[in-house]
């Protein structure tokens, strides 16, 4: 394995070069990812996988009755941003209100900062919008609802009590229930983009209640169009 | 169900057979036999050795399950030396019968001392051992991450990645030097594939939403992952490279950290019911309706990863700190381990590497013998190292 010698020559290679090319440290050969619009494969829309039963099997582990997808259609008022709609859309499928395309969002400028004093907060293992919080989310829908060629990201965020790739998930959940809290209030879905960052972005570092409550949170980012 | 009796003379069957793996006697599925602690380390004794050949013959006989002792008390003695190059023999104490004579060269020092280890794993046990195998991790170190790959035993760590970003969850590709993971590069959660050779990379999943959480299948051409798109975590399969998207789970409740059955036909996942309940379940691969696995009193499991060999399914289970589980794969009796989390297998379906949390933040890898309970620390200087993933 001469990969053992290697890694340091090359870290020291690269820390020479550093000080006259300014480069980042890179580890050979590594490629940056394709932009999204440059993608190199085409993904179609997903085909729903066989049919899903409701009934359980007789024998063997129990099963969870998951209902289909009943193939609702889009409803009209989704695609437009600029006028309110009369009443706030319905989940357009079992799993609930689908996502924009990142390509959508692709070159808005983002403002960590506007929206910052609205962050709202969670229970542990939840990611129920209380109604404490919903002078927040109003606050913000007002904004949205005033500016219509604005978008939002919401980040949702966990404390370090979970294991990572569950509390990847759950930051979404957080995410997405803030979104739909926005949905109900009469902002369009394809207007709110989400993202998880689990436990990664913790905004407290301590290890006790105090931190943990601060860092399980939902964050909006004012996305405006590029001047 | 065996009687207790049955049990006891199974046990001293399984003590008795000296030059057999203290497993292979076990029944199947008896998660008292492979997680009760009946196995006892194999006593060996080793003499000739010095310096890092001596330090790397310890730490990987100690975690595949033997246990150093004098040489009057050993069953099986490992003479050699290093000075030009790594050299051993093997012999059953107890038959007095040599079992091989055997000398490395090239690679470097610790590698032969593996190879060494692993030959004498294969000679005791019937089965191949994992000195020279490979693990990735993640790096964290002021609230950035990389994607790192080290000797099982964390020697030799690279980063793969150096894009002052955060990272998650990487996959080994089975059959290929490649990584899947989660990068936020872009800004926003996506899945990459990585070669590790070119660093050539290409996105898997770049919907909108968080694309988190993927998992190679066991034969390499497919991929699981977590995606956001229809509103809520759900369980997605694409071919490897991310084309063909089937839709496997649609509910409201979320889905996360798939792991597929080695024979590709099952992916298991922590979900929750609607009561609601944090549960395991597993669906087919193709799709079909969502069967929860049974794991006892076990609470709040997540993380789960399936062996190898297809009998255990490990798991983590949240309570005030994090403990890690083994159940049956079919489900049943959920058997604690030691405190831990995100537990991977190794591909001898017995050794587990795992995150262990210190006070204070700290995050580091550990190894975990099933069978003896034997531990060992990875120790590291790189910073929080979490989500270890044992290639294949």
């Amino acid at each position: 394995m001469k990969r053992a010698i290697f890694v340091p020559l090359l870290v020291i290679g690269l820390l020479l070069t550093a000080g006259t090319t300014g480069c980042k440290r890179t580890p050979k050969g590594i490629t940056p990812i394709p932009a999204a619009k440059s993608r190199p494969v085409t993904t179609p829309e997903p085909t729903r996988a066989g049919p899903i039963t409701s009934a359980p099997p007789t024998t063997g582990p129990t099963a969870i009755g998951v209902q289909p997808g009943t193939g609702t259609p889009v409803k009209p008022d989704e695609g437009t941003t600029a006028t309110k709609p009369a009443e706030p859309p319905h989940p357009t499928s079992p799993s609930g209100y689908p996502q924009p395309s990142p390509d959508l969002i692709e070159g808005m400028v983002a403002d960590t900062n506007y929206f910052s004093a609205h962050a709202i907060h969670f229970e542990f293992d939840s990611a129920l919008v209380r109604t404490t919080e919903y002078g927040h989310v109003h606050a913000v829908g007002d904004e949205l609802k005033a500016k219509p060629e604005n978008r939002l990201m919401i980040d949702g965020h966990c404390d370090e009590r979970g294991t990572e790739e569950y509390n990847r998930a759950l930051g979404e959940r957080r995410a997405l229930a803030t979104r739909e809290a926005l949905i109900k209030y009469g902002v369009a879905p394809e207007r709110i983009s989400t993202r998880s960052w689990g436990e990664d972005r913790s905004v407290a570092l301590g290890h006790d209640e105090d931190s943990w409550a601060k860092n399980r949170r939902a964050e909006f980012i004012l996305l405006q169009p590029p001047k | 169900m065996k009687s207790t009796l049955a049990r006891a003379l199974l046990a001293w069957a399984a003590l008795g057979a000296a030059t057999l793996h203290p497993l292979q006697a076990q029944p199947e599925y008896d998660i008292d036999a492979f997680v009760g602690g009946r196995a006892k380390p194999v006593p060996v004794a080793m003499s000739g050795y010095s310096g890092e050949v001596e330090k790397v013959l310890r730490f990987d006989l100690e975690i595949a399950g033997f246990k150093f002792v004098p040489e009057a008390e050993a069953q099986y003695l490992l003479q050699g030396g290093n000075n030009a190059q790594v050299e051993g023999r093997l012999i059953d104490a107890v038959n007095k019968a040599p079992k091989f004579a055997k000398a490395f060269t090239g690679g470097s020092v610790r590698t032969q001392a593996h190879a060494l280890a692993d030959e004498v794993v294969l000679a005791v046990t019937g089965v191949r051992g994992i000195a020279r195998t490979k693990i990735a991790f993640k790096v964290m170190r002021n609230q950035n991450s990389e994607i790192y790959i080290a000797d099982y035993d964390g020697h030799n760590a690279t980063a793969i990645t150096a894009d002052n970003s955060v990272v998650a969850a990487p996959s080994w590709r089975p059959g290929h030097r490649v990584l899947y993971y989660t990068t936020y590069k872009s800004g926003n959660p996506d899945i990459v594939s990585q070669d590790i050779d070119s660093g050539e990379r290409k996105i898997v999943a770049r919907y909108g939403g968080s694309n988190i959480s993927p998992a190679a299948s066991p034969d390499g051409h497919r991929v699981a992952m977590i995606l956001s798109k229809s509103g809520s975590p759900d369980l997605f399969v694409a071919n490897a490279d991310g084309t063909g998207l089937m839709q496997l789970t649609q509910t409201r409740e979320d889905e996360s950290s798939p792991c597929w059955s080695p024979d590709g036909r099952w992916i298991c996942f922590a979900t929750r019911t609607s009561e609601p309940r944090r549960i395991l379940a597993k669906i087919s691969s193709t799709g079909g309706p969502v069967q929860r696995i049974p794991i006892s009193e076990a609470v709040n499991p997540s993380e789960p990863d399936w062996s190898p060999d297809g009998k255990w399914i490990a798991f983590t289970s949240q309570m005030r700190d994090f403990q890690l589980y083994v159940v049956p794969a079919k489900g049943g009796e959920a058997r604690i381990l030691v405190p831990g989390l995100d537990a991977t297998w190794a591909p001898n379906s017995r050794t587990l590497v795992f995150t262990r949390r210190g006070p204070g933040g700290k995050r580091f890898l550990s190894l975990l013998d099933v069978p003896t309970k034997q531990s060992k620390d990875i120790a590291q200087n790189l910073g929080v190292c979490t989500q270890p993933a044992w290639s294949r």
